[in-house]
């Protein structure tokens, strides 16, 4: 049974690769790293949300503030437009953390319902400041230095840089899930004030999950800034975009909320989707009708998610009979002492 | 005999119920004992108030010497103070075994956490024996949430013990449970208690109280009443009063809210 | 600082923040009741705005007379919604799951809404619509008047449907505790359904004010769920006078930020504020107390 889940990630892994080797259209390459920056999201957002089950609705904070890292630090340091940009991404993924701490700090000491409300808040503080603040250029946004490589050769360096921060983000949450950490968060998930209880250190380990997942979608976000050349803070397609903290977390609802391959698969399948709507059918809003009606069709029919519900079909009732069996034992020993 | 637990006049109002008023509780270390009272008497408020889930107005808390009134739920765990609650809690979406590792078994900081993995052998190991111990080790794999109620009883039992602590709270643990377990949850009580630990148990059943408890305490409208032997406190008309004439209570309990 | 200014933007923080406040009411009593957080109220006071742009514009019917008819009709709408998606919502991820599936919902009406009605932002018109009269040297616009009038009307409605119809009492039952409602013979589904057309209906008159008072269109449903989603934590989710309260409060703070610092700052102060509420009172204005559960 491991060696076949691990010839589904080998198999993808290779799929991936060699995708934009295979495919050379350059806006079908555009939307490969599309998806794959909202694969990286999805994953990171779901290593705190999904785990702890704090649904975070501000993600776009760290998306936004990794871009705007990425576009003031290229801008101001008078980089020299290319490759040597993208050290860059990993210095946005350590301003998003540090913005994520006390973002973090403030509104993890409130309850889960108003947690998600107070993350809402905070991403229109965010965006307000980077559209009235001067040095962020206010509402017209920053240009980066233009990279000039060739159409055809564009897109491949961000597409595998991508793919990157998706192995990246897999990995680390395949080693969360297995560590001490994760086996907190998800006991917080489950019933926090027990958890409290047995000695798990709460607001120290969601303030540390929560700072984690910041650190992917910053990358992402300086990726994208890159890719795009701009930075903006409204308007279409910006940089503090509210549809993505809605789109992240439903993706990995879709996927499968809490699981390693579940907010893959559903970035993979929603985004994709909405790239390829958008390119061929330029009518933005048929698009949305689309992604709405999808969610709520998959909702109706598998409410856990796709992983989930193909998981849970097999052991859920072979679990239930064998504690049905085990209860029974339990009496009728009792009974015979 | 020294006293290991106790809570000190402790005062407690939830706006205009004054759930505890000038509590006093004494627990002798090796003992078990009881805590009995009529609903509403403010039982689990008080456990609330010993086990840092609420913070009392006024009173303290002491274990082992040192106050601890005012420390938070996982500090108090740390300091060797388990509890359970009355309607059972437990992480229904693990499995039971990783239940188990949960309860933190010694003291580290948040940090070791990251780079820890979920459970060493010797874990693992500890958290088998108390599963055996209960008796449902066979269930160690099955999602949590998949146990009856009388299986999750014994879990919470034995996540509590995992850590070793050296008094248990125990909040009604024979709520609601057929006679076989009862008995077997005694047995468990009393080889624990053999083997050195404390008990503090809240319950209306009381034959189990009588026949297991060394020293018992009356709450009433939330202050001790009464304290002393089973026996004695059994035939005390001020706790006959306050169970307004009732007495024994023979049957298996239902699940009961407290104020 | 011009005194009179203040004293603008004061009034027109009480009247324009009732408007706000009716629509956040809708959304607290939702999920007082039910534990579910309606993130398409925003795009359904769109709806309600475009439904009387649709009559104003297509029929001749005024703005006012129009609400006989959206009021009634979107009600029926969240009684739809309600009984297609919201009825399956159970279980320990329901507040979080109803997150995503009324963005669905609002997904759906915001891209019919673009297609029916263009991208164009449009504004609802009327003879009244800009006109103003004055008292003692204050400007009232008429439009805003009607609005602050529409809004104590239908709060009252509110208020005496709670307090004295024997619907009220059970919807304040379930408010407190849906259990214990159920417990004692309550039908927790009925109310549940009915509250949430009420909840949805409320927002076809803050649609029709805000439409005559503001240009929109569908995208302006963000700005304006985000503004109603701060009232409600603001005030205490679930705290029907917190709604209120929080609506007329933050309205009335952000256009005083406003005249003080500049007119880009005042958006910011509405979300400032409930950080720094929040800070102090986790819960809330009036929300319960999340005590420590034994």
């Amino acid at each position: 049974m491991l060696q076949k889940k691990n010839l589904w990630w080998v198999v993808a892994l290779a799929a991936f690769v060699a995708f934009p080797l295979l495919q050379k259209n350059p806006s079908y390459q555009t939307i490969g790293v599309w998806t794959l920056l909202y694969m990286a999201c999805a994953a990171s957002w779901n290593m705190f949300s999904g785990y702890s089950g704090y649904i975070a609705l501000g993600s776009g904070v760290f998306f936004g503030s990794g871009a705007y890292t990425m576009a003031l630090i290229s801008v101001h340091a008078h980089m020299a437009p290319g490759a040597a940009m993208f050290w860059l991404v990993p210095v946005a993924g350590v301003v998003a953390t540090a913005i994520a701490v006390p973002f973090g700090w403030i509104s993890l000491r409130v309850r889960r319902h108003t947690f998600v409300v107070i993350t809402i808040a905070f991403f229109f503080i965010f965006q307000n400041a980077a559209s009235n603040l001067s040095f962020t250029g206010g509402t017209s946004g920053l240009q980066l230095p233009f990279i000039t490589w060739g159409v055809s050769y564009f897109d491949l360096p961000f597409y595998y840089v991508a793919l990157g921060l998706v192995i990246f983000v897999t990995i680390l949450s395949a080693l969360v899930r297995r560590s001490r950490f994760g086996l907190q968060l998800l006991a917080i998930r489950d019933d926090e004030d027990r958890a409290l209880g047995l000695g798990v250190k709460v607001q120290a380990v969601k303030i540390t999950g929560f700072a984690m997942s910041a650190f992917t979608i910053g990358m992402a976000g300086a990726v994208y800034a890159m890719f795009l050349g701009q930075v903006y803070p409204a308007g279409s397609g910006f940089a503090f975009d509210p549809l993505f903290d809605l789109s992240i977390a439903m993706m990995s609802f879709f996927g499968g909320l809490g699981t390693l391959a579940g907010p893959l698969i559903g970035a993979l399948i929603l985004e994709s989707a909405q790239q390829y709507l958008t390119v061929n059918y330029s009518n933005g809003s048929l698009y949305l009708i689309l992604l709405g009606g999808l969610f709520l069709i998959v909702f109706m029919v598998m409410p856990q998610g796709i992983v989930v519900a193909i998981r849970d079909r097999v052991s859920k009732r072979a679990q239930r009979e064998k504690a049905a069996v085990a209860d029974n034992e339990l009496l009728t020993a009792g009974a015979a002492k | 005999m020294t006293t290991l637990l106790s809570a000190s006049n402790v005062s407690r109002a939830f706006g205009g119920v004054q759930a505890l008023n000038l509590c006093s509780l004494e627990v002798e270390k090796g003992s078990i004992t009881g805590l009995i009272g009529p609903n509403g008497s403010g039982k689990t408020t008080l456990f609330n108030v010993m086990t840092g889930y609420v913070k009392p107005d006024s009173g303290t808390v002491t274990f082992n010497g040192e106050d601890i009134t005012n420390a938070r739920p996982d500090v108090v765990f740390a300091r060797g103070i388990g509890r359970t609650f009355q309607l059972t809690r437990i992480f229904a979406q693990m499995s039971v075994l990783e239940n188990m590792l949960v309860a933190t078994q010694h003291d580290e900081g948040w940090l070791r956490g990251l780079t820890r993995s979920k459970s060493s052998p010797l874990e693992v190991d500890n958290a088998m024996e108390w599963l055996e111990f209960v008796g449902i080790a066979r269930l160690a794999d099955l999602q949590a949430g998949s146990l009856s109620y009388g299986q999750r009883k014994l879990l919470e039992l034995a996540y509590v013990l995992v850590a070793d602590p050296d008094v248990i709270l125990l909040d009604e643990p024979a709520g609601g449970v057929n006679l076989t377990l009862i008995n077997q949850i005694a047995d468990k009580i009393r080889t624990l208690n053999a083997q050195g630990k404390t008990f503090l148990i809240v319950e209306h059943n009381m034959e189990f109280v009588m026949n297991l408890c060394d020293s018992v305490t009356v709450m009433h409208q939330g202050t001790d009443l009464v304290s002393g032997l089973p026996a004695e406190v059994r035939a005390n008309p001020m706790v006959l009063d306050a169970y307004l004439g009732g007495g024994d209570d023979d049957e298996a309990p239902e699940e009961v809210v407290h104020a | 600082m011009n005194f009179t200014a203040f004293v603008d933007a004061a009034k027109d923080g009480i009247l324009t923040g009732s408007l706000y406040a009716l629509m956040a009411t809708g959304l607290t009593l939702i999920f007082g009741v039910m534990d579910i957080i309606n993130v398409a109220q925003g795009i359904l006071v769109i709806l309600g705005a475009y439904l009387s742009y649709a009559l104003s514009v297509h029929l001749g019917i005024d703005l006012f007379v129009g609400l006989a008819i959206t009021i009634p009709t979107l009600f029926v709408v969240g009684i739809v919604i309600e009984k297609a998606f919201l009825g399956r919502l159970k279980g320990p991820e329901k507040t979080a799951m109803s997150i995503l599936v009324t963005f669905a919902v609002a997904l759906l009406i915001e891209g019919s809404l673009n297609m029916i009605f263009s991208v164009n932002p449009v504004q609802l018109h009327a003879w009244y619509v800009n006109r103003s009269f004055s008292v003692g040297g204050i400007h009232f616009a008429y439009i805003y008047v009607a609005g602050f009038v529409l809004a104590v009307v239908m709060l009252s409605a509110l208020y005496y449907m709670l307090y004295r119809t024997r619907f009220g009492v059970s919807v304040r039952a379930s408010l407190a505790d849906q259990a214990s409602a159920a417990l004692v013979g309550i039908d927790v589904r009925r109310v549940s359904t009915i509250c949430f057309g009420i909840g949805v209906a409320v927002t076809a008159a803050g649609g029709m004010i805000y439409g005559a008072t503001t240009t929109f269109n569908a995208n302006t449903s963000y700005d304006l769920i985000s503004r109603l989603l701060t009232i409600i934590v603001l005030g205490g989710m679930g705290s029907l006078g917190g709604a209120m309260l929080g609506g007329v409060l933050l309205v009335f703070v952000g256009n005083i930020v406003g005249v003080i610092a500049g007119p880009i700052w005042s958006t910011m102060a509405y979300y400032v504020l409930l950080v720094i509420v929040l800070l102090v009172r986790p819960q809330g204005l009036f929300g319960k107390q999340s005590a420590r559960v034994a």
